[in-house]
């Protein structure tokens, strides 16, 4: 059956070894030819297993020849094919027969699909590295010229990408077969041709010598900058970046900037795009002296362009722009000729580009201090704070903090704690929670009493959001709050607000108190802990909703720890056994794996365990595998579904209080 | 701005459209100063007015638009018109409008089947001026041997360009434009095939994104009608090596039905094509949209209404392997639609003429389906199609009902066969490694 009629008699030929070396060959002839895909691909996918148990000359004589001959198959499979033969050197035997790997990745390399033939092609520069260079000039080199030269635009595109590995090994007669060939790709008929060889214009400059950089790049680079099709000319402003680091100031000035120039006022707003886009690393590449005189009038023209994904993409690359200009005078050419642009953007008609530049705009307060950010930037901020997206206050918040260190957070609070407030009851609740997030830095800087004053009954009211994600984040921000504060805080202005939730009739705000006192419980010790918080953690145990039963009994298992063994022992002990026969299924559970832990920890304490009614710890085991995790159970992890009630119902939406899990009765 | 000394409308040129089209020999312009006129009215409507800003020179918009609409009646009643001087003002008016870098999407990824399209704010006088080159190139006056020398290369590779505007209105015109283009000016035809190769090439194979695909595939429905025959390599070539890979995209369902014409076209004119196109099909199968492979069916349905007995052979196994798999497809849509070929008659024959190499092929997922499917309405149309087997090969369906369990664990069995053979081949690897590192002896 297998192999059947594999060139070469694969199958045929092995059988004459006559020991368990039969099988590969067979196995992947005949796997191969699987109607299913999967299977074929799986084949493919152990294509080193293969070779190694075939040794490699078979690997060399057999297989590469069968996987040459019948490389027809779903672009999926030619895809592992072409990754697996990238890493095949060692397995034909080494770097003297890696030539050996050329024929059937030259097959791949002209196929339609773009990834397989992408990925042929950076095998086959992987391979490259390891040919030996004559090998390299009698194998390699021919391959890419036929590539080069083939009649369907493929083989071309792929050609592409390979002059640049081959070239800097080449002889020098060799090497201008290679220059004259990129040549004609890059005035190629077809555009897709064009395309690439402009991708890979600049990292074939790199590898040329200057002279020919010169003499034959520069004038390749100038006609695909100003190629008839945009999507060729943008690639030109790629390659500009790379030609630019290799060419000595005068010449950039008299070869390069006038097309940079000219693209940056290109017709099409792609190439301005690219420009934009681009704009650092141009900068890095033409050095201080032709910023100064060329890249920031055109920046400023990017900052003002007509279309808005231009702007947008100057506007994201203003922070980086600033900061890489010489310190010297920095500050000068920034508020005379940056600075009114950047006015004018904030109240921008597009929120993509106010967006943007909300993102790098606190940026800009470390560059240019103290003073010039109070009076200059400060009333920018502001602005953006109260913009009408959201996406732009977001973006403005979170960098509150690099402000934070150049103005100090009194300055910074007073300005803008009004828009801060403002925005913890924003309607948006990623908002509110990029608000929290920061709460924990303020506090720290602002002191207690002006925090009690002006933020605490703000982070208090987070905890009866109706978002579940903002819930959990406060729950989390009053943690930290107590590590700042102290205990003596905690138990004055939060304990007891926390506690007077327990009795609130809607049962999300009474599980709030539990999962307040999860994480509230050891920054308080033991004391608060046991006289404070068990009473209504016990109370609560006899709640109607079983919610907040089950997650009674998580809470208790979570603040075991902290209690001593005569709590353990007469609280919650019994509170949990009775828990443990609750007509609820998950109550039952989670009141039994509470149980194994609290018992053990009775053990580890040598106390003598009285009743022997509990629940084995094996059965509590079993039980935990074999059902899905609840939703409480790892806090901190995807907030948005977190609010699933039930662990049955996990796919509940989050705001929808009706779903809770109940068993007689509503509240 | 400028446009206020060209346009003003108490300037000199300020003439009523009576004057100039409908009744040309009023007394306002004696017609021996019209030809001249409209050169004038040609160059005036070069100027290009901001649409974005709805407020700014709305005198000058209306007189340009009032201008086109005297342009467009004066071509369309005038005879003599057309002198050799006017074709250069023409095709420089039309430019000058219509070529334009097309602006970006305004959702950042448009998806042309949710999104309402961003409509061209220039309307107004971009459709005037469409109407105007499409009744300039319909007039009888009209001579393609003076105009291609300004409808050039250049010309049609801008206009193709613009095909991807998001304005269906736009593409409308345009595909009439182009239609036109390329019945009058035969010397641009093999150019406007080979670029609009390279549009679809880079919609399948790069960006996935273009407006105007369905439009221009419209186009090349007709032209694909008037190919000679024997077809050239060339066209064969844009059969396999482009329409068929079209068949990727994932926003396939936006020109399916153009698409699948020019198939069915290039199959009525060379019935031996019928054999790369249907295996083109099935590798390009979708794997995991199912509203595709519903597509996929329905093309297949009309590719065998016109397949001709001979091709059908020829084709027959991996065509029925993959409709067995559609059958028992767990989307009720899918089967449903694959069983529908059953009540095609013209299939039925070719189904029943192959008979005894179809139901193998099909026999296993039948029985299975009906056996197991979910949907009930699927297990009734499979016991119509099993009867139907019956009737037309009772011999051989007795005989695959007979040996379906048989066949079945033979099945499992190979299955298990591959997976310790597989296992085999690990140790062996791991034997290899073992004794390269030198743990186990040789």
């Amino acid at each position: 059956m297998a192999g059947a009629a594999g060139p070469g008699t694969g199958a045929g030929a092995a059988g004459g070894d006559g020991d368990d070396s039969l099988y590969p060959i067979a196995v992947l002839i005949d796997e191969l030819r699987n109607e299913d895909v999967q299977l074929r691909l799986n084949s493919i996918k152990k294509l080193s297993t293969i070779a190694l148990a075939l040794g490699v000359e078979r690997t060399r004589t057999e297989l590469l020849p069968f996987l040459t001959d019948t490389i027809y198959d779903e672009d999926e499979v030619l895809l592992a094919l072409a990754e697996q033969l990238g890493n095949f050197t060692g397995l034909v035997g080494g770097p003297d027969f890696a030539h050996c790997l050329l024929p059937p990745l030259e097959s791949l390399a002209t196929v339609e699909e773009t990834v397989v033939r992408d990925k042929a092609v950076e095998s086959l520069r992987q391979i490259s590295q390891e040919h030996t260079s004559v090998a390299l000039e009698a194998h390699f080199v021919p391959l890419v010229k036929r590539l080069a030269s083939g009649d369907w635009f493929t083989s071309r595109t792929s050609a592409c990408g390979l002059f640049s590995v081959c070239y800097p090994r080449a002889s020098n007669a060799i090497k201008a077969e290679i220059r004259q060939h990129f040549r004609s790709l890059c005035s190629d008929d077809t555009p897709m041709v064009r395309r690439a060889a402009a991708a890979k214009l600049g990292e074939f400059a790199k590898v040329l010598e200057l002279d020919s950089v010169k003499s034959e790049i520069v004038p390749l680079f100038t006609n695909l900058a100003s190629d008839e099709q945009d999507s060729v000319r943008l690639l030109a402003v790629e390659a500009c970046v790379s030609i630019a680091q290799l060419l000595s100031q005068e010449d950039l000035e008299a070869l390069v900037m006038p097309i940079l120039r000219q693209a940056a006022e290109d017709k099409s707003w792609r190439v301005r795009y690219m420009v934009a886009d681009k704009f650092s690393e141009l900068q890095k590449a033409v050095g201080p002296k032709i910023t100064q005189d060329d890249l920031i009038p055109a920046f400023q023209n990017l900052l003002k362009d007509c279309e808005a994904e231009v702007r947008a993409a100057a506007a994201h690359k203003v922070k980086e722009l600033c900061e890489n200009l010489p310190i010297e005078g920095r500050e000068t050419i920034i508020m005379d000729q940056i600075l009114p642009f950047i006015k004018e953007l904030v109240s921008d008609t597009n929120q993509h580009v106010k967006s943007a530049l909300a993102s790098v705009i606190m940026g800009l307060s470390t560059i240019l201090g103290k003073e010039n950010t109070i009076e200059h930037l400060l009333p920018l901020f502001l602005a953006q704070l109260k913009d009408e997206c959201p996406e732009v206050r977001l973006n403005i918040i979170s960098n509150l903090d690099c402000v934070n260190e150049v103005i100090g957070i009194r300055q910074l609070s007073q300005s803008l704690l009004p828009a801060i407030v403002e925005l913890a009851e924003d309607a948006k609740w990623r908002v509110r929670l990029a608000i929290i997030e920061y709460m924990p830095l303020l506090a720290g800087q602002l002191g207690v009493e002006f925090f009690d004053e002006k933020l605490n009954s703000l982070c208090m009211a987070w905890l009866v959001d109706h978002v579940y994600a903002i819930r959990e984040a406060a729950t989390n921000n009053l943690m930290k709050l107590v590590q700042k504060f102290g205990i003596e805080w905690a138990q004055n202005t939060i304990v007891p607000k926390v506690l007077v939730m327990a009795n609130d009739p809607n049962y999300l705000h009474r599980m709030t108190t539990l999962f307040c006192i999860n994480v509230l419980s050891e920054a308080c010790g033991q004391e608060i802990t046991t006289k404070q918080m068990l009473p209504i953690v016990l109370k609560m145990a006899g709640d109607q909703v079983a919610n907040v039963r089950f997650n009674v009994a998580k809470s208790l298992q979570k603040i075991g720890p902290i209690l001593d063994t005569d709590a353990l022992q007469e609280e919650v002990k019994p509170v949990l056994q009775k828990l443990g026969q609750d007509e609820d299924m998950d109550v039952k559970y989670f009141a039994q794996e509470a149980m194994s832990v609290v018992v053990q920890r009775l053990r580890k304490l040598d106390l003598p365990v009285k009743d022997c009614d509990e629940p084995s710890a094996p059965g509590a085991d079993k039980n935990h595998f074999l059902r899905p995790r609840g939703p409480g159970e790892d806090a901190g992890k995807g907030p948005a579904y977190q609010l699933c009630v039930n662990p049955r119902e996990t796919l509940a939406h989050p705001e929808i209080v009706g779903l809770v899990h109940f068993s007689q009765s509503r509240d | 701005m400028a446009a206020v000394s060209v346009l003003d409308p108490q300037g000199e040129f300020q003439l009523s459209s009576a004057s100039l089209g409908e009744s040309p020999g009023s007394a306002d312009v004696p017609s021996s100063e019209q030809p001249e006129l409209f050169l004038k009215k040609l160059q005036q409507c070069c100027v290009i007015f901001d649409f974005m800003d709805t407020l700014s020179d709305l005198k000058m918009k209306e007189y340009k638009r009032s201008t086109l609409n005297e342009l467009v009646d004066y071509i369309t009643i005038s005879r003599g018109c057309l002198t050799e001087q006017t074709y250069p003002e023409v095709v420089r008016m039309v430019s000058c409008n219509i070529f334009r870098t097309l602006p970006p999407s305004d959702s950042n990824e448009f998806d042309p089947e949710e999104d309402e399209p961003t409509l061209e704010a220039s309307w107004p006088h971009l459709q005037l001026v469409y109407e105007f080159f499409i009744r300039f190139l319909e007039s009888q006056e009209f001579q393609p041997s003076i105009a291609k020398k300004y409808i050039d290369q250049k010309f049609v590779l801008q206009l193709l360009e613009l095909f991807d505007s998001e304005d269906p209105r736009e593409r409308d015109y345009l595909k009439t434009v182009l239609h036109r283009i390329y019945g009058k000016f035969l010397g641009l035809r093999a150019f406007i095939r080979k670029q609009i190769n390279n549009i679809f090439l880079r919609f399948v194979y790069e960006t996935e994104h273009f407006n105007g695909v369905a439009e221009l595939l419209e186009i090349l429905g007709s032209i694909i009608n008037g190919f000679a025959l024997p077809l050239k390599a060339e066209h064969k070539q844009f059969l396999v090596k482009v329409l068929i890979p079209l068949h990727t995209v994932r926003s396939l369902s936006l020109f399916h039905a153009q698409l699948a014409y020019c198939i069915v076209q290039f199959l009525e004119k060379d019935p031996s094509l019928t054999e790369p196109v249907i295996r083109g099909l099935m590798k390009f199968w979708p794997k995991t949209c199912s509203q595709k492979e519903v597509m996929f069916l329905g093309e297949l349905e009309e590719i065998l209404d016109v397949i001709e007995p001979s091709q059908f052979v020829k084709i027959q196994e991996p065509l029925f392997k993959q409709i067995a798999k559609c059958v028992s497809s767990p989307h009720f849509q899918v089967a449903e639609r694959a069983l529908y070929y059953w009540n095609n008659e013209y299939i039925m024959s070719l189904i029943e003429e192959n008979s005894n190499v179809i139901l193998p092929i099909m026999f296993s997922s039948l029985y299975r389906i009906s056996k197991e499917h979910w949907n009930p309405a699927i297990v009734a149309l499979v016991y119509n199609v099993l009867k139907a087997f019956m009737e037309m090969n009772s011999t051989m369906f007795d005989e695959l009902t007979a040996t379906y369990k048989s066949d079945r664990q033979r099945e499992k069995k190979k299955e298990k066969e591959r997976e310790e053979l597989w296992k085999k081949l690990e140790d062996l690897e791991l034997k290899r490694g073992l004794r390269r590192d030198g743990i186990i002896p040789t």
